[in-house]
């Protein structure tokens, strides 16, 4: 699916379309996720690579732990939310809390080239596709 | 109020506001936590995805207005494929008391959370009375 940013001032609009179209999407399966939904993931196709992108504000490197194996992936952590003594909490909408998610590609990747990077509270992870995965070219003879 | 919160995916909360912007997209309520001391009133807001140049925050009459831009530039050779979430710029709005010194705010942003301390002002802060 192209996606047409030739209108600037419409393009945040047509990405944030784009988004919601794909929240139906089945692409992923129903895989089993283990503890929660935290936190959200937007799963994009970069060329050959899925890139898997979640927010995760206030949540450094240190704090993330991330494992694939065969064709899942899993993202493990803890959110903290910390305010010194003596403050008196006027509003609360921030959580915190550990989390764990795993969840199952239906395509294959190459667990060796997967990079992950964590910036301004989001994390993307870039999967690029196995070589197994690859259609083979058939010369014909 | 002290309710155990648990980690769990709040849906992110579009805004409804009676002015339409200028631009056709969609704005969010980033979840924001307030807390007071002695001398500072503190607004901490999570605004995953936004740097340090996209932050706007002005104080008008009494209302502070937090703007938060994302630059999605990021997202334009990227197809989705599965989506949980949406991603949009933050806006939050709040009207202060006069008690805030409206010439000393200071703003942080780490790891897409952003940090306001308002100081209060001098006559604001409480004081000790010492017993004869």
């Amino acid at each position: 699916m192209v996606m047409l940013f030739s209108d600037p001032i419409d393009a945040m609009l047509q990405l944030q379309q784009a988004l919601d179209n794909f929240r139906a999407s089945d692409w992923l399966g129903s895989s089993t996720s283990a503890s929660g939904a935290y936190p959200p993931f937007n799963l994009f196709r970069k060329g050959d690579e899925i890139v898997l992108i979640a927010e995760v504000p206030g949540i450094r490197k240190e704090d993330l732990q991330i494992q694939v194996k065969d064709r899942t992936i899993r993202i493990a952590g803890r959110k903290a939310v910390a305010y010194g003594e003596g403050t008196s909490l006027h509003r609360r909408e921030r959580l915190a809390g550990a989390f764990d998610r795993a969840i199952s590609l239906p395509v294959e990747i190459d667990a060796d080239r997967v990079k992950a990077e964590c910036r301004d509270g989001i994390l993307a992870i870039s999967l690029p596709r196995g070589e197994r995965d690859k259609p083979r070219t058939i010369m014909v003879g | 109020m002290a309710r155990s919160q648990e980690l769990e995916v709040q849906q992110k909360k579009e805004l409804v506001s009676k002015e339409e912007k200028t631009t056709p997209a969609r704005y969010y309520v980033p979840s924001t936590d307030i807390y007071e001391t002695d001398d500072a009133l503190t607004l901490v807001m999570e605004v995953p995805g936004v740097e340090k140049k996209d932050v706007d925050v002005r104080l008008e009459n009494d209302t502070l207005r937090v703007e938060a831009r994302l630059d999605f530039g990021k997202y334009e050779e990227l197809d989705p494929l599965y989506t949980e979430y949406n991603v949009g710029h933050f806006t939050r709005a709040f009207s202060l008391s006069s008690k805030i010194d409206q010439q000393q705010i200071s703003a942080q942003l780490e790891d897409g959370v952003l940090t306001l301390t308002l100081k209060k002002l001098r006559e604001a802060m409480p004081r000790q009375i010492a017993i004869n």
